[in-house]
């Protein structure tokens, strides 16, 4: 109540982590706040004059920018069918390397990881082949089933679902270590007990597994759609947002505008359009964990 | 930042790479009072210039040039960081489409006065100046101070005649009046074409004629199957090429709108989706180029649209083709060929705030030099800016070369707004989508012009805005500049 009393100190022991966050993340964070409300580009790079303050048209332009909006739907084309997919190979990639069937688990580990670090632009290679529409690998597979054809990144109907393909390839070996941790982190004591309560294999997955493994689940699912949302490397790398920019997506218009057209301003809005998507998603996330309840560990 | 210091320690640091030198006492004593001139090249030219530092550097003593590689897909960006980071070397390559960004933001040095032979007066190359955006300060630059002028009686200099040029190419490195560039090497875009197909179809000389081209397609194609040219719809070239021809201007009312509803680029735009229309170009994207070459050889397609860099991937990567392919001057709409193609290429340009330009400007000189330039095309294909490196070398009678010989005398370039290539992409994207729909022509370019409009919003503006300005300066009647469109 002396109002003068030293600061706690607490605050002594965070400063430096608060400088660091202070400086590269909120002040450049500010910075694309204040950009994002003017016309920043290219000749404004040559001389402050030709600045404009424009408030909220970067904005207003994005609502009626057709571009935008292919983008928007690119990317949640992309979220929608990647983002379950891709946990649904993982899960079941987790499953099958934590079965007690299993054998050489530490190979299949190391071998279904190894697509997430190796190199995209390598990874990309190899899969131009597979798509390629006369000599690649896919079409030689769905060839006997009398599909014809597919010029998979040429045709803009199939160029979005050969980059989930890729994606979905290249990144489920992520998800699936964390959620082979998840897995055995459940005390076997809680399977036995099942067991001798007489739960077949599909309940005890049904009452014990997945119950057990929602908080990691969530964990994945979250990490996985902000991931998809910021969608840019594997159109970059494979069509560089095309056929007919089926495969543009935010971030890589976002890129296009500020780094290849420097149009600072309108990017720095697409920037917080995007941001502000996640944000809501991610809490609509958690509020969802809430209302299902019986949750103790989400709080 | 570009500090007298850098001299000593980057000569030395330049002379262990160019020279290989390895004494390091030698190298204090050789490099001290030597100028380093920095000099950033993309791609392939990066790597191959370097061999002909040597002989530049032996011939012009006390100056040393550091080559810096960059590759082509960072180049854009890196120029424009190392602008606002005040880091830009001395030279710099530029492709020909970047010189108005980098003008626009007073990077460059203006040339007039260092190309114009001693005594003479800068020759009006190009149009006349169009009032474009700030006069003053950071847009356009003012000529060099009079202590930078070239120093006199330089051999290297005399031998840089400005008749011995292309015009094409040379309008294309103007940009409101002041030359920025020295072109390096020249680039555009012929027919490509398999000599025993047309034969095969019964088509004895390559098409001179748009209704010519069109008929040797149709007895080429082959429903689905084979095709008669290959045309990338990821490519803004083709179609602007087919306008040109046309006469269409693209952009109007000094490139403040976008022209693309005009009735030429109208025609030109039904003429181009006509070639996928009609099963004559194959509506693949980029995935296939990728076996480019392939394709060519299997005969999957007869014709190609394409640059010098193809002459020699061709022949390196299909030697069994021999003479099954040539090349020939693009067709005309109508009358006589060529018709127009695009003036590319990349040039040489002289940084603005280069501490050391009058030892850069030799660099520069010497390698647009025709022995130099000829010396070059051998190293790396490139295609020589000066013509008389044509006719000594033998390029212009050459059988595949001899196309682009006659192909340059018909080039133009295309608006030389920094908004140039946003404008190109967004071209890329309507006529792409238009491939793929049967919506109308009419919907496509008034979508297309929309686009163009926004992206040029701010240029109109800067033009207003220099209008008002220098109207309330000169407020006497009748001195005021017009607004003459280029």
């Amino acid at each position: 109540m002396t109002g003068r009393a030293l600061p706690s100190p607490g605050w002594l022991f965070v400063a430096p982590a608060l400088t660091a966050i202070t400086a590269f993340f909120f002040v450049p964070v500010l910075a694309a706040v204040v950009l994002s409300l003017t016309d920043f580009d290219i000749y404004a790079v040559a001389s402050r004059e030709n600045l404009r303050i424009v408030g909220g048209a970067n904005y207003a332009r994005l609502l009626d920018d057709a571009l935008f909006w292919t983008a928007v739907r690119n990317t949640l084309y992309f979220v929608v069918v990647a983002a379950p997919l891709s946990i649904a190979v993982s899960f079941g990639a987790a499953l099958l390397l934590h079965a007690r069937v299993t054998r050489w688990k530490p190979a299949f580990r190391t071998a279904l990881f190894l697509p997430v670090v190796t190199t995209l632009v390598a990874v990309a290679v190899v899969w131009r082949y597979a798509f390629h529409p006369r000599i690649g690998l896919l079409n030689a597979l769905v060839a006997p089933l009398g599909i014809g054809p597919i010029d998979w990144l040429g045709d803009p109907r199939f160029a979005m679902p050969a980059i989930i393909l890729m994606t979905i390839w290249k990144t489920f070996g992520f998800n699936m270590v964390i959620l082979v941790a998840g897995l055995q982190a459940i005390p076997e004591g809680l399977y036995e007990a099942a067991r001798i309560d007489g739960a077949g294999t599909v309940a005890r997955f049904r009452h014990v597994t997945l119950p057990m493994l929602a908080p990691t689940l969530t964990f994945v699912t979250v990490m996985t759609v902000i991931g998809d949302l910021q969608l840019f490397a594997e159109p970059y790398v494979m069509t560089q947002g095309g056929p007919a920019n089926a495969t543009l997506s935010v971030v890589l218009l976002m890129y296009l505008e500020g780094f290849r057209w420097w149009n600072m301003g309108h990017a720095a809005a697409i920037a917080f359009v995007l941001f502000a998507a996640m944000l809501v998603l991610t809490l609509a996330a958690r509020a969802a964990r809430r209302v299902a309840g019986g949750d103790p560990e989400a709080a | 930042m570009h500090g007298g210091g850098r001299t000593g320690r980057a000569g030395c640091l330049a002379a262990f790479a160019v020279l290989g030198v390895v004494a390091v006492a030698g190298c204090r004593g050789a490099a001290t009072d030597a100028t380093v001139v920095e000099f950033w090249a993309m791609g392939r030219e990066g790597e191959v210039v370097q061999r002909l530092v040597p002989e530049f550097e032996r011939r012009t003593p006390g100056v040393r040039v550091r080559v810096q590689q960059i590759p082509w897909s960072a180049a854009h960006e890196k120029l424009l960081t190392a602008y606002v980071g005040g880091a830009l070397p001395d030279v710099v390559q530029v492709g020909n489409t970047w010189l108005p960004e980098l003008v626009a933001l007073g990077a460059l040095a203006p040339l007039d006065e260092r190309l114009a032979p001693l005594g003479e007066r800068p020759a009006p190359l190009g149009e006349r100046p169009a009032p474009l955006g700030e006069q003053p300060a950071p847009l356009g630059e003012q000529p060099a101070p009079l202590g930078e002028q070239p120093a006199p009686s330089d051999a290297q200099v005399g031998s840089l005649d400005p008749a011995d040029e292309f015009p094409g190419v040379v309008a294309a490195t103007v940009i409101d009046g002041v030359r920025y560039g020295v072109p390096w090497y020249v680039d555009t875009r012929v027919l490509f074409y398999r000599t025993d197909l047309l034969r095969a179809a019964g088509v004895a000389t390559p098409p001179t004629t748009w209704s010519g081209w069109v008929d040797a397609m149709a007895r080429l194609a082959r429903g689905g199957e084979r095709y008669a040219i290959s045309l990338p719809a990821t490519e803004w070239e083709p179609p602007v090429i087919l306008a040109l021809q046309r006469g269409a201007g693209l952009l109007r009312d000094g490139d403040r709108y976008g022209d693309f509803r005009s009735p030429a680029f109208r025609a030109a735009f039904e003429f181009y989706r006509d070639f996928f229309r009609r099963g004559l170009a194959p509506t693949g994207g980029a995935a296939q180029s990728a076996n480019l070459y392939q394709d060519f050889a299997d005969g999957y397609f007869a014709m190609l649209l394409s640059g010098p860099w193809n002459v020699g991937e061709i022949e390196r990567r299909l030697p069994k083709l021999a003479d099954a392919w040539a090349t020939a001057p693009l067709p005309a709409f109508e009358g006589d060929a060529p018709g127009l193609s695009l003036a590319g290429g990349a040039s040489l340009a002289l940084v603005h705030d280069s501490p050391r330009r009058d030892a850069a400007w030799k660099w520069m000189a010497f390698l647009a030099e025709p022995a130099q330039q000829l010396e070059f095309w051998r190293l790396t294909g490139d295609l020589p800016a000066r013509p008389s490196a044509w006719r000594d070398g033998g390029l212009a009678d050459a059988p595949r070369t001899a196309a682009f010989w006659r192909q340059l005398a018909r080039v133009q370039a295309t608006p030389k707004i920094p908004e140039w290539e946003r404008i190109a992409a967004t071209i890329t994207r309507h006529t792409e989508i238009a491939l793929r729909s049967e919506a109308p022509a009419d919907a496509v370019l008034a979508a297309l012009d929309r686009d163009v409009d926004l992206i040029l919003e701010k240029r109109r503006w800067m033009l207003e805005r220099a209008a008002t300005r220098s109207a309330a300066r000169i407020a006497v009647p009748g001195a005021a500049f017009g607004e003459s469109a280029s």
